[in-house]
């Protein structure tokens, strides 16, 4: 199928985890009407859009860098400044965008021809530095990104949730901007997942795989591994400002918490490890289960507390108060490390092998 | 300088702190031509092939390549210039399938550095090219396992394949058969052999079985404490007192 580049999700059980994610996603309108899971849904197909752009630096190239979410932030903040001072329409957020991938691309290509030739962890270091610097200039220029506060703008008009496509239903469902949102969310992301699928089974994906593998053979190859290095890290900075831009379009909203934090940079982390490095569909299943977890485990925990408690079990509803999700999605990747170092696809990619 | 000249050293020195690996070493190397270099353990022989494909840069002297001085540029335009390195210790990609290690070198040969667009199998005369060195190298039955999961000879086998697989017009094999099973060793060797044949090649070969070094060499030069001792016919060098010395040296350090 040349459509996944030739690299189709190996092993039926893998298959069938992410036929069924995809579908849900596809349908997730018509599935889950309510504002929350749709919500739901549009930040699952950003999110694995940002950690499959993020493991092809990680994964495929094996360069450690904590600025991967500061381009979504220059996406996310190239739509919002675009909407807010122009106005809600199309020609703003095209240049919204188009104005924000080059400066993602010149940082990106900054921070590569500056510090990629030498040893990993300097470049992890000044990407940290770099991102940090983002973040508090972001949150000083008020006049420009609205600080801490943010931005709200609007977006075109056929995008708002105001807006019908049709006067009827569909499947019982308004066809309303939101979830014309949401499709255009999904297509973006879908083809832009595509295409990084096909960067990295090309063969300039090969070569990144063999600087992971061994940086010195690959340059006694020929290969210019500074080059290659730098335009990885640019690619992915690039698909990193799409993902912002989408996010933002989704959201019309834009704020430090929701597009510069390092904590997203961490979340980033841990959907790409869950989900498995080194494979893009590691991604959509990290995003998948993150998301729903930091969504709905606060629920199901406190549903269980509650039970507990009825049950007269103190200290067992004290542990599942819902304030300590966040210690038990910690939890949950520990296990996810211990029991799945290759990730959920690695993991599920083995178990057909070995039952074949 | 000659045009048949494909290699020279000019001078070649370097220095580690107080140390010199490699001593103001001048030579020139010609195609059609295997030359053996030869000398006891810690003589400077790696380090020599390293400050020719750049791996190391020297603290002074010069390289030319055809009559280019390359002295200043890094292993990866050197490899494209027609350097290629089989190493003493094994240098692959490990977690890569031994096919995708030399596809990967066919496709370094081929120039095709920056394609993102199409899938990689799309170049199937790429992956053909690979199959047949694979063959070549007698590896086919291997081909698809990781190349950290290869035996130590089918590993010396695949990092010479990867030299053949870059298309190379200066060939240097550092100890390829070290630690080789004694029925492995016979396919490198033609393989050397059959490389010789091709009158616009330059072979480089650091050996210490003085059989091969007789049967393969057209020339012998004897690297001692990083300098050039000796340079000449095989005959001559072999049956010379230094290479006597550096043999009896070899013999204590490896008893086989
Ligand atoms: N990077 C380095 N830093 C410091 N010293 C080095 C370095 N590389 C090599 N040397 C020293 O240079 C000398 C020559 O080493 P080299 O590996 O070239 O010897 P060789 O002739 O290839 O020996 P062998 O037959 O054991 O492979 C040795 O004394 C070695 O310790
Ligand atoms: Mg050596």
């Amino acid at each position: 199928m040349m459509i996944l580049s030739g690299d189709p999700p190996r092993g039926r059980a893998l298959v069938a985890l992410l036929a069924v994610i995809v579908l849900i996603l596809a349908i997730a309108p018509f599935l889950f009407p309510g504002a929350k899971s749709l919500n739901v849904a549009a930040t699952i197909l950003v999110y694995a859009l940002l950690v499959a752009s993020y493991d092809l630096l990680l994964g495929y190239t094996g360069i450690v860098s904590f600025a991967h979410v500061m381009f979504y932030g220059v996406g996310a903040y190239g739509v919002a400044i675009a909407l807010y001072g122009l106005g809600p329409s199309w020609g703003a957020l095209i240049l919204g965008i188009v104005a924000a991938l080059p400066v993602s691309v010149a940082l990106a290509l900054a921070i590569a021809l500056f510090s990629l030739r030498v040893q990993t962890i300097f470049f992890a270091m000044v990407t940290l530095a770099v991102a940090s610097a983002f973040n508090v200039l972001a949150s000083q220029l008020d006049w420009l990104t609205g600080g801490e506060d943010g931005r709200s703008f609007q977006v075109p008009e056929i995008l708002r949730p105001g807006f019908r496509l049709i006067s009827g239903r569909a499947f019982g469902v308004e066809l309303n901007g939101r979830v014309l949102s949401y499709y255009l969310v999904f297509i973006a992301c879908a083809v832009l997942f595509l295409a990084l699928l096909r960067v990295v089974n090309s063969p300039f994906g090969r070569v990144l795989q063999a600087i992971r593998e061994n940086p010195f053979r690959a340059e006694a190859l020929g290969y210019r591994i500074v080059y290659h290095r730098a335009l990885a890290t640019c690619l992915s900075a690039a698909v990193a400002t799409l993902a912002g831009a989408l996010g933002a379009i989704w959201q019309h909203y834009v704020g430090p918490d929701t597009a510069l934090n390092l904590s997203i940079q961490l979340d980033v982390l841990v959907m790409v490890v869950i989900g498995g490095m080194g494979s893009l569909y590691g991604a959509i299943v990290g995003a998948a289960l993150f998301v729903v977890a930091r969504n709905y485990l606060q629920g199901l925990l406190g549903a269980l507390s509650a039970a507990a408690s009825g049950a007269g079990l103190t200290l067992a509803a004290g542990l599942l108060h819902p304030d300590r999700w966040l210690m038990w999605l910690g939890l949950m990747f520990i296990l996810a490390v211990y029991f799945a170092p290759t990730g959920i696809v690695g993991r599920l990619r083995g178990l057909d092998k070995g039952s074949g | 300088m000659s045009n048949s000249v494909s290699l020279e050293t000019k001078d070649l020195t370097i220095r580690f702190g107080g140390h010199v690996a490699v001593d103001a070493v001048s030579c020139q190397f010609r195609p059609g031509e295997l030359t053996a270099i030869v000398g006891p353990n810690g003589a400077g022989k790696t380090t020599y092939f390293n400050l020719v494909s750049g791996q190391l840069r020297a603290t002074s002297g010069a390289v030319f390549l055809n009559g280019h001085d390359v002295t200043s540029l890094g292993p990866a335009e050197r490899a494209s210039r027609g350097v290629g390195r089989a190493f003493q210790l094994t240098n692959l990609f490990p977690g890569l399938s031994v096919a995708e290690n030399v596809r990967l070198a066919v496709q370094a040969a081929e120039g095709v550095h920056y394609d993102m667009l199409r899938p990689w199998r799309l170049r199937g005369d790429l992956v053909s090219r690979a199959e047949a060195i694979l063959e070549e190298v007698a590896l086919t039955g291997r081909r698809n396992a990781a190349a950290a999961a290869l035996s130590h000879g089918d590993q010396r086998k695949l990092e010479v394949a990867l030299m053949i697989a870059l298309k190379p017009t200066i060939f240097m094999f550092d100890e390829p058969t070290a630690g080789m099973s004694v029925d492995e060793v016979p396919v490198v060797l033609d393989l050397i052999a059959r490389l010789k044949q091709e009158a616009s090649k330059t072979i480089l070969l650091v050996e210490h079985k003085m059989d091969v070094v007789r049967s393969l060499a057209d020339r012998i030069i004897v690297l001692h404490n990083g300098r050039l001792m000796a340079d000449g016919e095989p005959a001559e060098i072999i049956a010379s007192p230094i290479v006597q010395e550096a043999y009896l040296g070899l013999a204590k350090a490896q008893p086989s």
